[in-house]
């Protein structure tokens, strides 16, 4: 059955059509996009209008010098190499950071009193900023692409472990005593039951982690690094180029986004049953 | 299994849920037959302890006390040979009907092709042939009862452990699903414990009906149906015999105590 869930879908011949709740208080796509739209563009439109008249264009530059400096970078080669660098770092970490997280949310979950025992110590060590950690990590790691990597691996792991363990925890009972009334192995209740239950949860620890992951390894670059879009950042500020700066924050909000709109796709896909 | 021996034999069960606390016992007492073939229903007011008898049968649930049997052997874990259909349909949300159906067959490791004919005719039995790629929140509570019911007759088990199973279903709906139901078991002829707190769909459906006290749960009484089978499920509550029961179980259970 390959039916969207669109009012206007035809039923299909033979089958029923699918009973889906009609959402008739939602706005629509185009309303909401439409005004997405007219919001950035009132607040670009107004960034540009006052700087340089408000106040000061020095102090937070403007859009069109920054969609400027994107395209000179654009050219030179500058963008892809900074962008592909602080990219790598924050992707490799996040997959290693929530595989991890994931893998021992699960362990921890069912280790029995093991769990009661770790379990104040690893929200203790969630507690720490984690940030402070980065010249730590340089001396650990070296200067290279690593020690970012494991920054945001420090970033995106607990929060991964956090929403495992909760979705294990918030398993609906009836399911597991069904899975056990028909003699259901380890391997078949993971499959069935528990991967399935936490999804969203973890899924939602993937969205709140795309963030970590770029704070990390920019804050790891922030701190030594001789490429990337953190380094591109303390260049430009050694250089008093505001601009630089912005760019480069702009580089990573646009980064984010993208990266969140790629795991909608992935849930809407996973989540369709719902 | 041995011919003398019952398909359930229940005696002294005693089920406490915080142990320490007295308070706490949710059955007591409770001594309890069913015969290979007979269909048994327990009626009682809420909070009496059903669905805890039903989980201790099927080994979730650990009692204070007493035995219970099944082929004359004591139960240790979950036995091999209960099906149970819970109160609530405790089907998998992400899967599709289809695969809600087959997961038993899955975990015994029936080959693929073969699960699939049988949830196709299992699917065909309860009348939801057309709705195999549906997921359960698709369907309304009557659809997704007899996926519930169907994915328990995949498992084909021994014992039949039914927790409300036409529970939240409309009047209508009931005794259609009741209707079949019947006729099925006819057919099949397994065990049945039944929980049902519809004193005529118990009439109608049992061999025989117990009565539970409110809680702590203790078997009250027991009414043996001498209806005679293949029942029409529901022109045979018009039979005198049906409404003597039906009088008389009213009658206990609305006593004190
Ligand atoms: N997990 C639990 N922990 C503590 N007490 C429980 C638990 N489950 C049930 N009880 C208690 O045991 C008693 C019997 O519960 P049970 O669910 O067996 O009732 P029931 O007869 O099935 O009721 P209903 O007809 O409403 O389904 C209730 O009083 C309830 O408060
Ligand atoms: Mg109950």
């Amino acid at each position: 059955m390959s039916v969207t869930m669109n009012k206007e879908s035809a039923p299909s011949s033979t089958a029923p059509a699918p009973i889906t709740n009609s959402k008739g208080s939602q706005p629509s796509q185009f309303t909401i996009w439409a005004g997405r739209i007219v919001l950035g563009v009132i607040i670009l439109g107004l960034w540009e209008f006052l700087s340089g008249r408000a106040f000061n264009q020095f102090w937070l530059s403007k859009p069109s010098l920054i969609i400027e400096r994107i395209g000179k970078m654009a050219m030179n080669g500058d963008l892809w190499f900074h962008v592909s660098v602080t990219l790598y770092e924050s992707i490799t970490g996040l997959i290693i950071g929530m595989v991890g997280g994931i893998l021992i949310g699960i362990l921890v979950a069912y280790s029995g009193v093991f769990d009661k025992w770790v379990y104040p110590y690893i929200m203790a060590i969630y507690s720490l900023p984690r940030v402070s950690l980065a010249p730590l990590f340089i001396v650990w790691f070296g200067i290279g692409m690593t020690s970012k990597t494991m920054m945001v691996v420090a970033m995106v792991i607990f929060v991964a472990f956090y929403n495992a363990y909760e979705g294990i925890k918030n398993i609906d009972k009836d399911l597991m005593d069904m899975m056990d009334t028909y003699k259901a192995g380890r391997w078949h209740k993971l499959r069935w039951v528990v991967l399935p239950s936490i999804t969203v949860w973890i899924l939602t620890s993937l969205r709140l982690n795309i963030g970590m992951a770029l704070i990390g390894s920019v804050i790891a670059e922030l701190v030594g690094a001789n490429r990337g879009l953190g380094y591109y950042i303390t260049h430009s500020s050694g250089l008093l180029d505001t601009t630089g700066i912005f760019t480069g924050l702009v580089l990573i909000m646009l980064i984010a986004i993208i990266l969140e709109q790629f795991v909608i796709q992935v849930e809407k896909r996973l989540l369709k049953y719902r | 299994m041995t011919a003398s021996s019952p398909k359930l034999e229940i005696r002294d069960l005693q089920v406490k849920y915080n142990a320490k606390d007295d308070n706490s016992i949710a059955l007591d007492q409770v001594n309890l037959t069913i015969e290979n073939g007979e269909f048994v229903s327990v009626v009682g007011p809420s909070g009496c302890g059903k669905s805890t008898l039903l989980k201790v049968v099927s080994g979730l649930l650990q009692p204070a006390a007493g035995t219970v049997k099944l082929d004359g052997k004591p139960i240790s874990g979950i036995p091999d040979e209960i099906g149970m259909v819970f109160q609530n349909d405790a089907l998998l949300p992400w899967k599709t009907i289809v695969d809600n159906v087959r997961l038993p067959l899955e975990i015994k490791g029936m080959p693929r092709k073969e699960q699939l004919a049988e949830v196709d005719r299992l699917l065909e039995m309860v009348g939801l042939k057309g709705f195999e790629h549906y997921h359960p929140k698709q369907l309304s509570g009557g659809m997704r009862k007899r996926v519930a019911l169907s994915r328990t007759f995949a498992y084909d088990p021994e014992i039949y452990l039914m927790d409300e199973p036409f529970g939240p279903l409309d009047a209508q709906t009931r005794v259609k699903i009741g209707e079949e139901f019947l006729e099925l078991w006819e057919r099949v002829g397994k065990s049945v414990l039944f929980i049902t707190h519809d004193i005529e769909e118990a009439i109608a459906l049992s061999d025989r009906v117990v009565v539970m006290s409110k809680r702590p749960g203790r078997i009250k009484a027991e009414f043996t149906i001498a209806l005679p089978r293949p029942r029409p499920f529901y022109e045979i509550r018009f039979d005198p015999l049906f409404k003597e029961m039906q009088k008389e179980i009213w009658a206990c259970m609305s006593e004190e105590g």
